[in-house]
C-alpha cells in the first residue's frame, strides 16, 4: 500500500472520482491553471480540461449556487473554498438553498464543498477558522472531518457520491505533515461512522480532524493510563453509538476540538452523553477547545488559543485523578 | 451588446412574435394568463376564509410576464420561478388544484406542506423551488445552464426576479458568471415598480437593464403587460442561448397591482399610478385583442372557471400532512435529477396545428 500525505490522498480521491465518473467536476478560485492555493488540483486542468476544472471569479455565492444548479441537473460538483473562512460569503446558497432543498421540494442536491480549515500558521482571524458549528445548525447538510490520509480519500469519495450536500473539512495542518498508507483505487468509507484510533479503558478522548493527532500524542504515555481515542470522522451524521459505547467502557470523557467552545461540536457531544450515559459517568464531562475568541495572528497568541498537547495532557490527568 | 428599449423583432422579423404564434398559441397564452389570475383570486379568497396559513402573495397585474416568457420554453428546458409568476408553473404543467393545496399546506400540495405559498417548484416538471432570498435562484439557473454547457446540450435555463433583487450582490455574481461563461440562461427581470414599499428611485441610479452591457450580454426592455412582446423577447433570448450566444437580460416593465402580500395595504403607492396601470391590465388588453381577431374568449373564460371549480373542490378535500412526518426527508436517499416540463408552444409539437393567427 503506498504511503501518501493527507493532501495527496484528497487529490487522489478527487482525480479518481473524476476519471471514473464524468458527472464529477471541480469549481473554485485558482484551482485550474494555478492548481489551487494548496495544490490539491495540481495537474487537473491539463487532464480534465477547463469545463471540468473551472477557475471561477472571486465569488463564493456563485461557486456554491452554480454547483446547486448543476447538481440538480445530474452533475456532481465539488466546490473548493480557498479557505474554510470564505464559506461565509457563500453561506446563503449552502444553508438556505442547498441544505433545505430536499426537505422542501424532494429535490436532492449532491454537491461537495471542500473547506481547507484550521489554524496554527499565523493565518490570522480570516484564514484559520474551524467553522463546522455553523453547519451543524443547518439541517440537510452532512459534515465530515477526516484525520488520516486513508479516511481523507475514502470520505471524499463518499461525499462526492452522496446524494446530499456534504461539507468536507480538510485541516490545513494535516496537508503535508500527515502521511499514511492509502489503498490504491476507488473506495468509499461510510459517512457517519466514527473510528477508534486507539483502544483504551480508563478514559475516552473524543476528537476529529487535526485534534485526533494531538489526542494520540498527548495520551500516548500518560502515567500508564489506558486512554481510548475516538475519531468522530463525521459530525453529521454523528456516530452516537460509538460515542456512547466508548463512554460506557471508560466512564470518563474529554472532548477535544480546535473550534471555539460555545455551542460547538463538544457541547453537542457533551449533551448527548449527559442525556444518554449519565449513569455511566465517573467524572464530569470535560471539554478542551479554543476559547470564544477570533484566532489571533501572532504566534504566542495563537498558541495560547489553539489547544496544545500539554492542555490535553493536563485535562486528562485531572479527570483520571477525579 | 447594445441595450435596446424598443420592442424586439421576432425571430422571423415580424411584429409581436406573431410569425411564431399560431391562433391556438394565442388562445393558450390568454388561457394561461386567465388561469393564473383565477387561481390567485381563488387562493386569495381561501386566504380570507382562513384556509391559507401564513401570508399570501400573488402576481396580480404581472400575468403577461411569466406566461409570455415561460411559453417559449421547451420540454427539456428548466425554470427557477419567482413568487409573482404562477403562470410559469401552470405552463410547465402544474395544475391549479395542486397550487391551491400547496397554499393551504395540504399533504398533496407540491411541497406537501413543507413550504408555503409560492415557494415551490415541481421537480418532475423541470422547476426548482425558490427561496426567500430572491436573487439566489439566478445563480441556481446559472448552474443549470452550466450543466447544459458542459454536456453540450442545446437547452436553456430561465429565471425570474424583481428589480429589487438587482440591488443584492448575489445578483451581480450571477450576471457576472453568466457573462464570463456565456451561459445559456434567460434572466427575466420584472420591474413591478416597488420592492415591497421601496420605489424604483430608491432602488437604483441607473435602470438595471443597462447593466447587462457591463456584463457582456444584451439587455432588452419590453412592455411587461404585453404578453406577445414578452414572448417574442423570450423566444429570441432562448434561441440565442440554445445556439451558443449566451445569456440575455429581459426587463419587463409592469406593475404589482396588489400589495407585497395580502397584509400590505399599499398606502405608499400613489393612486394615480395604480389608475394608470389599471387601464393597462394585461389580461383585459389581450382579451380585447383576441376577441377582435375572432377568438372565442368567452369560451376560454368558461373553461377556466370550470377548471377552477373542479380543482378548488379537489384541493379542499385534500388531507393535511401527518404531524409525525415533519422530521422526514431532511436527507435524500437517492439523487434523482429534474424531470421534463410541459411545453405547450406549438413549436414543440409542430404537427398539433398549423394555422397562424
Amino acid at each position: 500500500m503506498p504511503e501518501l500525505t493527507y493532501l495527496q490522498a484528497i487529490s487522489d480521491a478527487l482525480r479518481e472520482e473524476m476519471r471514473a465518473d464524468e458527472r464529477v467536476f471541480c469549481l473554485g478560485e485558482d484551482i485550474g491553471r494555478f492548481g489551487g492555493a494548496f495544490k490539491v488540483t495540481d495537474g487537473f486542468i491539463e487532464e480534465f480540461g477547463p469545463d471540468r476544472v473551472w477557475d471561477t471569479p472571486l465569488a463564493e455565492s456563485a461557486i456554491v449556487g452554480t454547483a446547486v444548479g448543476a447538481a440538480v441537473e445530474g452533475l456532481r460538483p465539488v466546490c473548493e473554498m480557498q479557505f474554510a473562512d470564505f464559506i461565509s460569503c457563500g453561506f446563503d446558497q449552502l444553508v438556505n438553498v442547498a441544505a433545505k432543498m430536499h426537505y422542501r421540494q424532494g429535490l436532492a442536491v449532491p454537491i461537495t464543498v471542500r473547506l481547507p480549515s484550521g489554524g496554527g500558521f499565523s493565518g490570522g482571524p480570516f484564514h484559520s477558522q474551524n467553522p463546522e458549528a455553523w453547519m451543524l445548525q443547518a439541517p440537510g447538510l452532512k459534515v465530515v472531518a477526516p484525520s488520516t490520509p486513508r479516511d481523507a480519500k475514502g470520505l471524499l469519495a463518499a461525499a462526492i457520491q452522496d446524494p446530499n450536500p456534504v461539507v468536507y473539512l480538510e485541516h490545513k495542518h494535516l496537508y503535508r505533515r500527515t502521511k499514511g498508507e492509502v489503498p490504491e483505487g476507488r473506495y468509499e468509507l461510510p459517512l457517519g461512522e466514527a473510528r477508534i484510533a486507539r483502544e483504551g479503558t480508563d478514559l475516552s478522548v473524543i476528537a476529529y480532524g487535526a485534534m485526533v493527532g494531538v489526542a494520540l500524542e498527548a495520551t500516548e504515555d500518560l502515567d500508564g493510563a489506558s486512554v481510548e481515542v475516538l475519531d468522530l470522522r463525521s459530525l453529521v451524521p454523528l456516530d452516537t453509538d460509538a460515542i456512547l459505547g466508548s463512554v460506557r467502557k471508560t466512564s470518563k470523557v474529554v472532548i477535544l476540538h480546535e473550534a471555539t467552545r460555545s455551542c460547538g461540536v463538544g457541547a453537542e457531544v457533551a449533551a448527548l452523553i449527559a442525556e444518554n450515559a449519565f449513569e455511566d459517568l465517573d467524572g464530569p464531562i470535560v471539554r478542551v477547545t479554543a476559547p470564544d475568541v477570533p484566532i489571533p495572528f501572532s504566534p504566542p497568541l495563537e498558541r495560547a488559543v489553539l489547544p496544545q498537547v500539554d492542555n490535553v495532557k493536563e485535562a486528562c490527568r485531572e479527570l483520571l485523578a477525579y | 451588446m447594445a441595450t435596446t428599449t424598443a420592442r424586439p423583432a421576432a425571430l422571423d422579423g415580424s411584429e409581436d412574435g406573431r410569425g411564431l404564434l399560431t391562433r391556438d398559441d394565442r388562445a393558450r397564452l390568454y388561457r394561461y394568463m386567465l388561469l393564473m389570475r383565477a387561481t390567485e383570486e381563488r387562493a386569495l379568497t381561501l386566504y380570507r376564509q382562513g384556509k391559507v396559513p401564513g401570508s399570501y402573495y400573488d402576481g396580480h397585474g404581472q400575468e403577461a410576464v411569466s406566461v409570455g416568457s415561460a411559453y417559449a420554453l421547451g420540454p427539456r428546458d428548466r425554470a427557477c420561478v419567482l413568487h409573482r409568476d404562477l403562470g410559469a408553473h401552470l405552463i410547465r404543467g402544474v395544475r391549479p388544484g395542486r397550487v391551491l393545496a400547496q397554499m393551504m399546506g395540504r399533504a398533496t400540495g407540491i411541497t406537501g406542506g413543507r413550504d408555503g405559498n409560492m415557494h415551490f417548484g415541481d421537480r418532475h416538471l423541470g422547476c426548482v423551488g425558490m427561496v426567500s432570498m430572491l436573487p439566489d435562484m439566478a445563480l441556481v439557473a446559472c448552474g443549470l445552464g452550466l450543466a447544459f454547457q458542459i454536456r453540450r446540450e442545446p437547452r436553456v435555463a430561465m429565471t425570474w426576479f424583481g428589480e429589487g433583487s438587482t440591488a443584492n450582490g448575489v445578483w451581480h455574481e450571477a450576471m457576472n458568471v453568466a457573462g464570463i461563461r456565456r451561459l445559456p440562461v434567460v434572466f427575466v427581470l420584472e420591474n413591478n415598480q416597488f420592492a415591497y414599499s421601496t420605489p424604483n428611485d430608491h432602488e437604483f441610479a441607473v435602470d438595471p437593464v443597462e447593466r447587462a452591457a457591463g456584463y457582456g450580454f444584451p439587455g432588452i426592455k419590453v412592455d411587461g403587460n404585453d404578453v406577445e412582446a414578452v414572448f417574442s423577447a423570450a423566444a429570441a433570448a432562448c434561441e440565442r442561448a440554445r445556439t451558443g450566444g449566451g445569456p440575455t437580460l429581459i426587463e419587463c416593465d409592469t406593475m404589482r397591482m396588489h400589495g407585497h402580500g395580502a397584509h400590505d395595504d399599499m398606502r405608499y403607492v400613489p393612486p394615480e399610478l395604480l389608475e394608470h396601470w389599471a387601464a393597462r391590465d394585461p389580461v383585459e388588453a389581450y382579451e380585447a385583442r383576441l376577441a377582435a381577431a375572432g377568438i372565442d374568449t368567452a369560451a376560454i373564460q368558461a373553461d377556466v372557471r370550470a377548471e377552477l371549480e373542479r380543482d378548488t373542490e379537489w384541493a379542499l378535500q385534500q388531507p393535511m400532512p401527518d404531524p409525525p412526518t415533519a422530521t422526514d426527508g431532511v436527507f435524500a436517499e437517492v439523487a434523482e435529477p429534474l424531470g421534463d416540463g410541459e411545453a405547450p408552444w406549438s413549436r414543440w409539437s409542430p404537427d398539433r396545428e398549423a394555422t397562424h393567427a
